[in-house]
């Protein structure tokens, strides 16, 4: 389905999470983001770009890979995007919700 | 939506390996969803915060017709030592955590980790004996008042 989102026609799921990572840049982010109630700071971009990075790299993610980054602990993550920090930060940076139950 | 489950608590009373995954996977479900979770660590399941105890939970070999192989086998020295070498194996490729560093996890994200009272006297264990991140020592009456809200579910595993 096709949903505007930064005065940009976006195709995402029934979940919101974008379809095609292509049409994603930092405003779209922002924007989700600010449905989330999140405000990006440096330290969210951060994080946004290490997920970008494993996700290009086709690596799984999950909370254990989180806690082994070297970018940010555990509870910082859940500080930074709260109620559900893996998928919020998915859906802001663009890339689908991980499929591990861990 | 009222429907929705807010919290979830957990009481471990066993000291499988496979148990204490089970409250411990879904505990920190939970928490990945933006639900409250708890866990209540009691009788056999204290074993999983006891500084000395956690690294080296088993398998049960015996009595458990999924592992299928014939009881008396199970039995034997070793066996459980080796289903749970085998299994850890298994779960270090789905990149599940070591026991100890998931309580690390739980802990940092929220998840309140509570041993019971009673298990820890009649155990004769001090606090000192229990993991750092274990946020207290309660009697059930304490849990069940922390369950006292909307969307909350108990859980016994």
């Amino acid at each position: 389905m096709k949903k505007i989102i930064a005065n940009k026609e976006i195709d995402v799921n029934e979940e919101g999470y974008l379809t095609d990572f292509n049409q994603w840049d930092r405003e779209v982010g922002e924007c989700i983001a600010g449905d989330c109630d999140i405000k990006l700071t440096d330290r969210h971009w951060e994080v946004i770009d290490y997920l970008h990075d494993r996700h290009h790299k086709d690596e799984p993610l999950s909370i254990r890979g989180i806690k082994k980054s070297g970018v940010i602990d555990v509870k910082e993550f859940y500080n930074l995007f709260p109620g559900g920090p893996l998928k919020k930060a998915t859906l802001i940076a663009g890339i689908p919700k991980p499929k591990s139950c861990i | 939506m009222s429907t929705k489950v807010k919290k979830m608590l957990f009481i471990l009373s066993k000291a499988t390996i496979e148990n204490a995954y089970a409250a411990f996977v879904m505990a920190n479900g939970a928490r990945m969803e933006g639900i409250e979770s708890e866990i209540f660590f009691t009788f056999f399941g204290l074993e999983a915060v006891q500084k000395k105890k956690l690294d080296h939970l088993h398998v049960a070999t015996v009595g458990n017709p999924a592992m299928h192989i014939p009881t008396m086998l199970g039995g034997l020295p070793g066996m459980e030592a080796l289903a749970t070498t085998m299994m850890k194996k298994e779960m270090e490729k789905l990149d599940m955590p070591p026991i100890g560093e998931f309580l690390e996890i739980l802990s940092d994200s929220g998840c309140k980790l509570w041993a019971c009272k009673l298990a820890v006297d009649m155990f004769h264990l001090k606090r000192e004996d229990l993991i750092d991140e274990l946020d207290g020592i309660l009697t059930i009456g304490d849990f069940y008042s922390r369950a006292d809200q909307e969307g909350c579910q108990l859980l016994f595993i």
